[in-house]
């Protein structure tokens, strides 16, 4: 900061991008011009304003809401009473929320990898499915493809929900009819979302099909930013479709596939409208039951306020913990070596 | 950019640049790949077309056959689901709510993003990795308290507190992919606006946001649709108040189970599907484009 008193003193921004290296950019802009009304006012408008309502809106509840987890609060009364971790051992010994724990657990393991999996084939097929002469292409019409499989992801999912429950309807459903139509008899009022052994997957499907497009537009968009000629690269070395697959465009669009696997964890962690459209109960056995639910029934139908906040810190911990690991194995799978362009 | 050199290695038939498009394996795989993308296709579409067309059904032929095209292609369906079970105003609310919380998101979050990326002050970096926080926490936890941060300022049940519960939630993505699209502006724009004699407000309003017009189009275009789709936050904190479509259309469906009208139901659900789908068709290029926008590093 000292190196500061040796530059000229007409040091602003304009100048600062030439004097030599020195000098750090930085440094030279903590010099102070006076302040001004004009430079005053814009950062307390610009962000000032954004940050108050962040801080008020989303960070204290955040905040509060491991102070409650630790009280007995139940919202309406005016006296909370500190009983430390009480909650959290509640909770822990609570065996449907330990179960929903599970059926999370469960969402986490597979939604992603499933949701991935598939988007990532389909991405591969419309962008790199074409000839394998001449100029790298995708298949014909491949942007019909892109844009209808990304028809789910503008669906509100309470809309999804409600759909897929009418296309699972025993009787008058749309999928039964069709299996009926093909001759499967013992489908004739299978009740897809009653039964604990076909709920849980079923609604996974509705998930999966729900966000599909999305990450399958995502991929594509990081295929696409691939450069041609790497393609061309690994075709006159003599790679197959496949093997470009697994050794070009999975290791070039690792960022991305992290972030989707992220997300989709975060979700398959939430999973609270789906759920809730479905089968709004919990499923058959407590079978599609999430810990969102629980949550959300534990604070505003039965208004305990303190034993939901220590839910929520709990999905919170969960949270951060699958993100850790998603990361962790990343890093070590090779992914900090720097593979991108 | 496809120019080969026939150096003499090459041996192989796959690289004469001059040779016929397609080979008998490249028909395989071009005819696998359009089966797996048609069957694909299909999943999607299916039970879209299917919803729409029992919209216009009865419930009784509903329940006769799930195939069968509905007797009379009558509107009575949407007549009820627009006015008696509210869809109709709940889709007016949604629009008032997503609208203002939109603007008001975007404008905030571009000034925050602006700063964040093109200034250097104490507490700046911490700011950031505030923001970044917020995306990952998962919203729940936040429910409990917000509901009570909003009854104290008597804002429960409103519409402007939905707005700005909304704005609170959406800024933090908006301000991660406004960030490193401001970041990527040149600097000697702003010098050339300095140099001009324009304020810092100016500069902003003038001269940075029209630049980074194509980064705010997307945004704004993921931000509505979170906001639209937006189910968890009304039904917590604005269960008593004026509904909003997602709110609606789950408390019409929960109704469903005692009444059976399932052809309003149907034709709540393509209300609420359609008009989002058509505006997607019509800006799809756009979409399609700003998505590998926000995600190249």
């Amino acid at each position: 900061m000292t190196s500061v008193k040796t530059q000229q003193s007409r040091n602003d921004d304009g100048l600062a991008a030439v004097v030599p290296a020195k000098a750090p950019p930085q440094v030279i802009r903590r010099r102070r011009k006076p302040l001004t009304w004009d430079k005053v006012s814009f950062f307390a408008v610009f962000l000032g304003l954004p940050l108050a309502i962040y801080l008020l809106f989303v960070i204290w509840p955040f905040i509060q809401a491991f102070g409650y987890s630790l009280t007995d609060w139940s919202g309406f009364s005016p006296n909370q009473n500190f009983i430390g971790l009480e909650n959290y051992v509640k909770i822990f010994t609570d065996d449907i929320f330990m179960k929903a724990m599970g059926n999370n657990i469960l969402l986490v393991i597979f939604l992603p990898i499933i949701t991935i999996i598939l988007s990532l084939v389909l991405a591969s097929l419309v962008t790199v499915g074409g000839s394998s002469k001449g100029q790298i292409k995708g298949l014909r019409n491949s942007s019909f493809y892109r844009v209808v499989s990304f028809f789910p992801y503008t669906i509100p999912a309470v809309a999804i929900g409600i759909m897929w429950g009418q296309i699972y309807d025993p009787s008058g459903g749309l999928l039964n009819g069709i299996l009926t139509g093909l001759g499967l008899d013992q489908f004739k009022d299978f009740a897809w979302l009653g039964d604990k052994n076909t709920a849980m997957i079923a609604t996974m499907f509705v998930i999966v099909w729900g966000f599909v497009g999305f990450y399958m537009v995502l991929f594509v968009a990081g295929i696409k930013g691939i450069p041609a000629e790497l393609f061309e690269a690994a075709r006159i070395d003599g790679a197959g479709r496949f093997r470009t697959a697994v050794s070009i465009t999975i290791p070039l669009i690792r960022d991305n596939i992290q972030t989707a696997y992220i997300y989709m964890g975060i979700l398959a962690l939430d999973a609270f409208v789906y759920m809730a459209a479905l089968n709004s109960g919990g499923g058959p056995d407590n079978s599609t039951l999430v810990m969102a639910q629980q949550l959300f029934f534990t604070a505003f139908s039965k208004g305990q306020f303190g034993l939901a906040s220590a839910m929520g810190v709990v999905l919170a911990i969960a949270t951060l913990i699958f993100s850790g690991l998603v990361f962790l194995v990343n890093r070590l799978t090779g992914g900090d070596k720097d593979v991108s362009l | 950019m496809t120019t080969k050199v026939s150096t003499p290695e090459m041996k192989s038939l796959h690289f004469q640049p001059r040779t016929p498009a397609t080979t008998p394996g490249d028909k395989v795989v071009g005819a696998v790949s359009h089966t797996a993308l048609t069957i694909w296709t299909l999943i999607v579409i299916l039970p879209l077309l299917w919803t729409f067309m029992s919209s216009f059904k009865t419930s009784s032929e509903i329940f006769a056959s799930p195939f069968a095209l509905p007797g009379e292609w009558k509107l009575d369906n949407y007549v009820k689901a627009w006015s008696e079970a509210g869809i109709g105003s709940a889709f007016l609310n949604s629009i008032i709510v997503v609208a203002a919380a939109l603007v008001i998101v975007m404008v905030l979050g571009a000034m925050c993003a602006y700063v964040l990326a093109r200034y250097t002050f104490p507490g700046s970096r911490a700011i950031y990795y505030l923001m970044l926080a917020g995306l990952t926490f998962p919203i729940f936890l936040a429910m409990v308290p917000l509901f009570f941060v909003l009854k104290n300022m008597g804002l429960l049940n409103t519409l402007p507190g939905l707005i700005l519960v909304y704005v609170g939630f959406a800024l933090p993505f908006t301000v991660f992919f406004l960030f490193s699209f401001f970041k990527s502006l040149p600097h000697e724009i702003t010098e050339a606006a300095a140099l001009d004699g324009a304020g810092e407000w100016r500069t902003f309003f003038q001269v940075m946001l029209p630049m980074a017009k194509p980064g705010l189009a997307s945004v704004a275009i993921f931000n509505f649709l979170g906001l639209w789709n937006q189910f968890l936050i009304p039904v917590s904190i604005n269960a008593a108040g004026p509904r909003v479509l997602s709110q609606e259309l789950a408390a019409f469906a929960g109704q469903m189970g005692y009444a059976v009208d399932y052809g309003a139901l149907f034709a709540a659900v393509s209300v609420t599907v359609i008009p989002v789908l058509i505006v997607y068709v019509i800006f799809q290029r756009q979409l399609q484009g700003s998505v590998s926008q926000g995600t190249s590093k």
